[in-house]
């Protein structure tokens, strides 16, 4: 789960971490008078989940309350594309933060290194621009450290590392010890990545993490009672939403095929071989191991919600999930919200033949059976129309 | 032979007394895996349909000689439960659990490598090797005894795979789902080792999938230390970045960790990669049989 910037921050100072003050707002209205009890200059920045904001519009400094205004108006409502294409994500909350002097900017980062099994600590003391693009320009700028898994960062290596890094002599114990604390914030937060970008150093000589990009491990929620609440809230899609209330791993894609596995990569695989058919998925659905009669039921109300989806394909290889319980769910599900829209069912493994022997008595109008998982992908392809 | 698990497992199940842990450790049992004791806090002593009940693992191998011990313990505890299998002595283990966090795996993942256990998973299927022992939740009846060896992040796909190619009148030596969590305890290149050495194994399938960097470090791998002939298969070429796709390990980073990026590592060294397990498990078939 990615948390915005200002949730971010604010989980830097319950640490204790310096980050400038800062006023939630959701109005324009409301972002005047975030600024006017801030002082001016103030940036007004878009709370979206996507880097490049700066370069899509979404962070302006105003300098009095009438560029506040407007700059929050322009900004609340804006879609904004990620670098990689990632969203669009509409902007419906602001951070209003004091301005800062920057004297200079540092780039400093905590993430999980999955290849070599333990956090990473990387710092630079080239920051304010992409950390790939720091390591293409001056790979030696990028100083990178592996966290002891047993004893975390201490402050030696910390130091070690800032030294490395050439940070200026004034300001190197200040970042040894936020390098500290971020590690510690990691672990204990259950933060798989947190990227400050930039760490600027102020006119008063003060080092401050200007912006928060920060990742939580969702199986850690448990855990995290605020956490888990910012995680309860943050779907902007009806369909995610929905999926999520009914204990559904669901992602939204822009097709039309409505799409339901069972098993995290059969799921990914019928995605694949829908679109290598000449489909576009509507949806990832996992109806996971052991799915009863309920969950398909939930899950094919979450998939024809979607108004795009013309067509829906089921794919059941049942290990532990049973396919006479698969097709109970589908048989009850299309009598209880009428569904009409063509269905492709697959159906192998665990109590498939007494399952599909269900499906025939039932009868149903919409229902297309076949035999292949191709064959399937092939059929709601043609089904689904364009 | 066979790897990871055979004739000479003898498995202790942490978990045995809740309802998943009995209902697959009792089928486990029911293929003909030597299933010698439960491990329950409190409650040793008891038994799980004859399977006598210990309190600790430790406990378990020393009356019963386990070496082989599989986690069916809530998220909350695994790591802990993982901890003490690899204090217990027993050589083995196997975590089926979901939903561990990362910051629990890091030193439990350490652990087990200082302490020369090996671990699979967790957030996986477990392990079989057909017709001799099957430990884990993989539904064995897909699966005929045979000369391919498996190696997988994910469950369903396998079985997808598997009944593939017994439909087409081969088998597995071994099936090894290593996981869908971003820290697991053996990763591909740990398996193909295992695979490169099995007498048994004649070809080796692995199935990835977006997230990470295994598949790209397994195609080095494969160039300098696989001689047996490896078939690809990647899930995911149509998933979003940033978006988790079931599995917690499985997400695009930016632009790391794509499908499109595995595929290209595997074929540049020399491996074919399926477009779909259909043609993963035809192309494994085919040079098997030409071998």
């Amino acid at each position: 789960m990615d948390l915005l910037e200002y949730q971010g921050k604010e989980l830097f100072a319950r640490h204790g971490l310096p980050v400038p003050k800062g006023v939630y707002a959701a109005t324009a209205d409301a972002a005047v008078d975030a600024s006017e009890s801030l002082g001016y200059p103030v940036a007004v920045k878009a709370q979206v989940l996507i880097g490049g904001r700066g370069k899509a519009g979404g962070i302006k400094i105003a300098k009095d309350s009438a560029e506040a205004h407007e700059y929050a108006g322009e900004i609340i409502g804006m879609d904004i594309v990620g670098p990689h294409g990632e969203g669009p994500f509409r902007v419906d909350e602001l951070w209003v933060e004091a301005g800062s002097e920057i004297e200079a900017e540092f780039y400093a980062s905590v993430i999980l290194d999955r290849s070599a099994k333990k956090m990473m600590v990387m710092l630079s003391r080239m920051g304010g621009m992409d950390v790939e693009a720091i390591a293409a320009s001056d790979p030696d700028a990028l100083v990178k450290e592996h966290v002891d898994p047993h004893h975390g960062l201490e402050l030696t290596q910390a130091k070690d590392i800032v030294e490395r890094a050439k940070i200026p002599a004034e300001v190197a114990d200040q970042v040894a010890s936020i390098l500290v604390r971020l590690a510690e914030v990691a672990k204990a937060e259950d933060a798989t990545l947190i990227e400050v970008n930039p760490l600027i150093v102020n006119s008063d000589g003060e080092v401050m993490l200007l912006d928060a990009k920060v990742t939580i491990d969702g199986n850690a929620l448990f855990r995290h009672p605020e956490l888990a609440e910012i995680a309860d809230g943050a779907d902007q899609d009806p369909q995610e939403k929905m999926a999520k209330e009914r204990g559904l791993t669901y992602v939204s894609l822009d097709g039309n095929i409505g799409i339901l596995g069972n098993g995290a990569g059969l799921c990914m695989s019928t995605l694949d071989v829908v679109a290598q058919a000449g489909g576009r998925p509507a949806n990832f659905l996992d109806a996971g191991g052991g799915s009863k009669a309920e969950a398909i039921i939930d899950a094919l109300e979450v998939i024809t919600s979607n108004p795009e989806v013309t067509a829906i394909l089921f794919n059941i290889f049942g290990g532990i999930t049973r396919g006479d319980e698969v097709a109970r769910g589908i048989i009850e599900a299309t009598n209880k919200i009428g569904l009409e829209l063509p269905l492709v069912v697959r159906l192998d493994g665990t109590h498939s033949e007494e399952g599909l022997a269900l499906l025939a008595e039932a009868g149903l109008d919409n229902l297309h059976h076949e035999s292949t998982m191709l064959g399937a992908a092939k059929k709601v392809v043609e089904l689904a129309g364009n | 032979m066979s790897i990871i698990i055979d004739n000479d497992t003898k498995l202790v199940v942490s978990g045995l007394t809740g309802r998943e842990g009995s209902f697959h450790g009792l089928r486990n049992r029911d293929y003909g895996t030597n299933l010698v004791a439960g491990v329950t806090p409190g409650k040793g002593g008891q038994d799980v349909e004859g399977t006598p009940i210990f309190n600790t693992i430790a406990e378990s191998v020393s009356e019963t000689g386990a070496n082989t011990s599989m986690i069916f313990v809530p998220a909350k505890f695994a790591a802990a439960a993982i901890d003490e299998a690899i204090d217990s002595g027993v050589d083995t283990v196997i975590a089926i659990t979901e939903g561990i966090p990362v910051m629990d795996m890091l030193p439990t993942y350490w652990k087990a490598r200082e302490k020369g256990v090996r671990l699979i998973g967790p957030n996986c299927p477990g392990v079989l090797s057909p017709g001799k022992a099957n430990v884990g939740i993989i539904p064995a009846q897909f699966f005929e005894e045979g000369r391919i060896g498996v190696v997988s992040k994910s469950g369903t796909l396998t079985y997808q795979i598997g009944s593939e190619l017994k439909h087409a009148g081969e088998g597995n030596s071994t099936i090894v789902g290593i996981g869908g969590d971003p820290i697991i305890g053996s990763d591909f290149i740990d398996i193909l080792m295992l695979f490169e050495s099995d007498p048994e194994t004649d070809l080796i399938v692995m199935v990835g999938e977006i997230g990470g960097n295994a598949e790209e470090r397994a195609a080095e791998f494969i160039e300098s230390k696989i001689s047996k002939p490896v078939v690809g298969y990647i899930a995911g070429f149509t998933a979003p970045p940033g978006k988790q796709m079931g599995h917690a390990g499985a997400i695009i980073s930016g632009t790391s960790g794509t499908a499109k990026a595995k595929q290209e590592a595997l074929e540049a060294k020399g491996v074919r990669v399926g477009e779909s397990p259909t043609e993963a498990a035809r192309i494994a078939v085919e040079m098997l049989r030409s071998m």
